[in-house]
């Protein structure tokens, strides 16, 4: 038998396909995961920013008179618009994978995936209209 | 319409070539034929040297998972007229090792599967006259879906982790391992949740989702293993209570 192939008889020679460091461009399912992953890096900017606004209220009017100063410059709201369109997409995320984690059982039957969605959407929605009204009753 | 169809299908002849090529073959184009139809017709009339698995033809066994057009695809469960005009590029199952032309090397697939315990574990077994052990309709519900994994391999072929970290246990042994978890009849568990919360297990899983996507018998692999990773994280926050006994 030739072995001029490097062939071992009765035993494979496996081919492996190299992995590609740009394996999730390949598709558009691995690049919504990538984004998503992406995305909680502008949420612990915003996390960043908010623990600073508190750290600034707590250290008297001035610095948060600094905090309000740097918040409204040109940088700091292309920032917050950008930071907000990532938050507004990892959120929506987490909330359509939310019935993968949890499977809720009423008497017995498991509770459709729509209803945990929507659920967590309405909780978003009544936290947002308390916010709304302490900053609107100002 | 036109007659035929162009089967684009990935040779991998050790023996000959060091790497897989392409092989182009004209197949005829029919509305009822599914793609391993067309496989199955190459290998008979055309190129008998041509490599590859199957058997049932009706998406029971899962012999004939393959990636068409780079997609994990159960070749009997997807017909020639959703790919024209084609043509239809065909590849052995992604992040396996290929032994031949189609046909992978599936052997790492059942040592992570054996390693789960995928069966009921007892702590004791009934005794034959104490009859059966029986199960509600809503007991059987719990864990129906898992069972109805057919170990095609399309998740672990969609799953990027198991491309970078081929250690990783994998979406339909978590799956199957939540089956067994779920079932009133089992008692092994905390078995399965210790052998799953090592380094290969169900922490590797980044939720990409594909598995699910791809699954050919909607098993949700990867709800099975977020569903675990809750009962994991769930299991070590009683540990650490200063009241619990684990």
């Amino acid at each position: 038998m030739t072995t001029e192939s490097g062939y071992t008889l009765y035993h494979p020679k496996w081919y492996r396909h190299p992995v590609s460091v740009w394996w999730w461009l390949s598709s558009w399912g691995y690049m919504k995961f990538v984004l998503r992953e992406l995305t909680s890096v502008p949420v612990a900017i915003f996390s960043l920013l908010t623990l600073w606004q508190v750290r600034s209220l707590a250290n008297g009017s001035e610095a948060y008179a600094r905090f309000e100063t740097w918040m409204s410059s040109p940088l700091a709201v292309v920032l917050n618009v950008l930071i907000f369109v990532a938050v507004l997409f990892h959120t929506q995320t987490w909330f359509l994978a939310a019935p993968k984690a949890m499977e809720v059982r009423l008497s017995g039957k498991r509770v459709p995936d729509i209803l945990i969605i929507v659920s967590n959407y309405i909780g978003w929605g009544v936290v947002s209209a308390v916010v709304a009204w302490f900053w609107l009753g100002r | 319409m036109a007659d035929t169809i162009t089967v684009s299908v990935s040779r991998y002849r050790p023996e000959q070539e060091s790497e897989p090529t392409f092989q182009d073959y004209d197949v005829p184009f029919r509305d009822d034929w599914a793609v391993l139809d067309a496989i199955n017709h190459i290998k008979d009339n055309i190129d008998g040297s041509l490599s590859h698995r199957w058997s049932c033809r009706m998406g029971v066994c899962g012999s004939c998972g393959m990636m068409v057009n780079g997609e994990p695809t159960l070749t009997c469960a997807a017909f020639l007229s959703q790919y024209a005009p084609g043509p239809i590029r065909i590849e052995p199952l992604r992040y396996f090792p290929v032994i031949r032309d189609l046909v992978v090397d599936i052997t790492s697939f059942m040592t992570k599967l054996k390693k789960v315990k995928p069966w009921i574990i007892r702590k004791e077994e009934k005794a034959l006259s104490e009859g059966e052990y029986r199960q509600s309709p809503d007991e059987l519900d719990a864990y129906k879906k898992y069972s109805m994994c057919i170990n095609c391999l399309l998740c672990y072929s969609a799953c990027p982790v198991i491309g970078l970290e081929p250690n990783f246990i994998g979406p339909a042994s978590i799956a199957l391992a939540q089956r067994y978890n779920l079932d009133s009849r089992d008692e092994g568990a905390l078995e399965r949740l210790s052998i799953l919360s090592q380094d290969d297990g169900m922490w590797q899983c980044t939720f990409v989702g594909e598995c699910s996507e791809v699954c050919p018998k909607d098993v949700d692999p990867a709800g099975a293993i977020q569903r675990y990773k809750l009962t994991g994280a769930a299991n070590w926050f009683e540990t650490i209570l200063p009241w619990s006994s684990k």
